[in-house]
């Protein structure tokens, strides 16, 4: 897909979601005036989507009249050396996420960890397995026992009740 | 005046205070390092930091979030001289000069002057800040929601007309962030607003942190993930303290430069749109227009290097001016301070200078203080920073991304936000190769609902007339100044086109 394409797209995509925008502000919505009370709570909202909207036909406009240096443009978009790089640390982060429902935050980081400095950093098995051990701990220390914010943990927590014990105790 | 000099004592002494101190040199530090690093600037370390933040009280926290920024600011000049990449947007204009003196091995000289340059700016600015915030603040006072409201259609209007990006995608990037701070549950009426697909994680609304993680986190990383493919030349610094005292003895040659680009960059930072990035680039045209010796700018002259340095230090401070004063933030940076303000329990503007002098005046007299620390910390350890640069990046990618995820649970407590942040990501890295701004997003989502309140304050008590906005007269003049932003662009363009064609006549 070319930059051209992109900016085509990605402009349609910006007027799909203004509309829905719009929609979901009349959803129940008062969108006028209301006596005593003042505008309408979907007023708001809805007159700033209706003017995302605006905005995005506009730069449907320009691209049409090839008026944005994009519309001009036949680079590629997306190149395949930037989809190696950014497509898996994307899918990296993406996985980390996903897993965080099933096996918690600290398990899915030290997988993430060891996969990226592993595979995409390419850094060797010492360095890789001293950060991806390491990372978690200081963040544990920080959030569990600094801040007092527990991370997700889900199917790891009975994992975590020794510690617990160590730190409420 | 003396009311002054006494409450910035105050704030001295608050600011030396062992705890903020320790802040103090510990922002500088992390700030030194985040602006170093290419691609990462001070909007990034203040957004994935604050979460952090949450362990000290918020006095300490603005001054740490406050150091960060500051040297974010002298950082920044350590990758333009030695990588000859910008180490943040705010730092291109020091590569002009910074990069052939750092080639014909004058590295330090380079590093020492914008050291200098940066002190000699962020101090002019910090009196400045002293001189005019407090009169400010007091002007402020008298404003009502219709003065409130107008003055934001002022700041938004700014990134129209200064902002020199493509006009409808900043216009979408606005309308998209006030639109955004809407979710959730309505301030006024309690009704809940664009829950979309019944989701209850929309129910509490969209925390800023979410989408400035988001963006200037996970969608500036895979930017710059795509954009350091290639390596890295590090350029050799070799000092000594022999070398770095006359190098300090050098400032009066560029003294000049550097006072107007310090007093030019507080001004213009003080622009919600504009802030540090032009106020270096103008600094540095100022500082070529004026020289006895244009030719030599971009062959490697030290003054080229002071110039914009002196500005954007100065802008950072001038950018808080507006943020303290009037609840309106004058870059990326403060709006995420801004942001952090209200989670703290702080309303930002005028009020805060008599309901909560020592926060304002210990944040002003921990400007003073870092100022010093950076300087000291920066000359001292410029060696060791230019060491951290070379290191590989597939290591400091998946830290900040750590640092982002955890930092974006840890506002609500929720995966839902998490989620939502790495959407956000994705599409700001995906708009952002648009050419789409994003900085605008992350403002108004900031300010949205400070925006609609004074909105629906300002039309109920004028019972829906929105000529209250031009009665009176300070939001009639922000009104009219916005109009006039606004159409500035057209009216260049038409200008420029007439131009032209006279010229082909």
């Amino acid at each position: 897909m070319t930059v051209r394409h992109a900016e085509l797209w990605m402009a349609i995509a910006t007027i799909l979601l203004s509309l829905a925008f719009m929609y979901k502000s009349t959803d129940g919505l008062s969108i006028g005036w209301i006596p005593g009370t003042g505008p309408g709570s979907g007023a708001w909202p809805f007159w700033l989507s209706t003017g995302m909207l605006l905005a995005s036909l506009w730069t449907l406009v320009r691209w049409f009249r090839g008026a944005t240096p994009e519309a001009r443009s036949s680079e590629v978009y997306i190149s395949r050396e930037t989809l190696v790089v950014v497509g898996t640390s994307a899918g990296a982060i993406l996985f980390l996420l996903a897993a965080t429902h099933f096996i918690g935050m600290y398990a899915a980081l030290l997988l993430f960890l060891l996969f990226y400095f592993r595979f995409i950093g390419r850094h060797g098995w010492r360095a890789t397995t001293l950060l991806s051990i390491g990372i978690p701990v200081f963040i544990f220390c920080l959030f569990e026992w600094a801040l007092q914010i527990p991370l997700p943990k889900a199917i790891t927590e009975p994992l975590f009740y020794p510690i617990y014990d160590l730190m409420y105790s | 005046m003396e009311t002054i000099l006494v409450s910035l004592g105050g704030g001295l002494a608050e600011a030396v205070q062992p705890l903020n101190l320790t802040m103090i040199i510990i922002g500088c530090v992390i700030g030194l390092l985040v602006g170093a690093m290419p691609g990462l600037g001070s909007v990034n370390g203040v957004a994935i930091l604050l979460p952090i933040t949450f362990l000290v009280p918020p006095n300490a926290a603005i001054i740490f979030l406050a150091a960060i920024y500051y040297g974010a600011m002298y950082g920044g000049a350590i990758s333009s001289i030695t990588l000859g990449i910008p180490g943040a947007s705010t730092a291109v204009a020091t590569v002009f000069d910074g990069r052939p003196l750092a080639q014909q091995g004058h590295a330090d000289k380079a590093l020492t002057a914008a050291a200098t340059a940066s002190f000699i700016g962020g101090t002019i600015s910090v009196v400045l800040f002293t001189l005019f915030a407090p009169p400010l603040a007091e002007f402020a006072l008298r404003f009502g929601p219709p003065e409130e409201f107008a003055l934001m259609v002022l700041a938004f209007a700014t990134f129209i007309g200064l902002g020199g990006d493509d006009i409808p995608k900043t216009i979408f990037s606005i309308l998209i962030g006030l639109v955004l701070a809407t979710i959730g549950l309505d301030i006024i009426s309690g009704k809940p607003r664009l829950i979309f697909f019944d989701v209850s994680g929309f129910l509490h609304g969209i925390n800023f942190l979410v989408l400035a993680i988001g963006i200037y986190g996970i969608g500036e990383m895979l930017w710059t993930l795509e954009q350091t493919k290639g390596q890295v030349i590090v350029h050799k610094v070799q000092t000594s303290f022999r070398a770095m005292f006359r190098n300090i003895r050098d400032v009066k040659h560029y003294a000049g430069t550097t006072t107007l680009g310090s007093i030019l960059g507080y001004f213009v930072g003080t622009l919600p749109a504009a802030g540090a990035t032009p106020a270096s680039l103008m600094s540095y045209g100022l500082a070529k227009t004026f020289s006895k010796n244009p030719d030599s700018f971009g062959k490697g002259n030290v003054a080229g290097v002071a110039a914009p340095e002196a500005a954007n230090n100065a802008a950072s401070t001038g950018s808080m001016l507006p943020m303290i004063t009037l609840g309106i933030p004058g870059s990326p940076t403060t709006a995420i301070l801004l942001g952090g303000m209200i989670i703290w329990g702080l309303r930002p503007g005028p009020l805060l200078f008599s309901e909560h002098p020592d926060f304002v005046w210990g944040l002003i007299g921990s400007l003073y203080i870092a100022n010093l620390f950076t300087l000291l910390i920066n000359l001292a350890f410029i060696p060791v920073f230019v060491r951290v640069l070379t290191m590989p990046f597939t290591i400091l990618a998946p830290i900040i991304f750590t640092l982002c995820i955890v930092g974006g649970y840890a506002p609500t407590q929720t995966m839902h936000d998490v989620w939502l942040m790495f959407v956000f990501g994705l599409a700001g890295y995906l708009l952002r190769k648009l050419n789409y701004p994003v900085a605008p997003a992350v403002l108004a989502i900031v300010l949205g609902p400070l925006a609609e309140l004074s909105l629906r304050q300002s039309l109920l008590a004028s019972q829906g007339d929105a000529m209250i906005f031009l009665e009176r007269p300070i939001s009639a003049t922000c009104i009219a100044l916005a109009v006039a932003l606004m159409l500035y662009p057209s009216v260049r363009r038409l200008l420029e086109r007439r131009k032209r064609a006279a010229a082909t006549e």
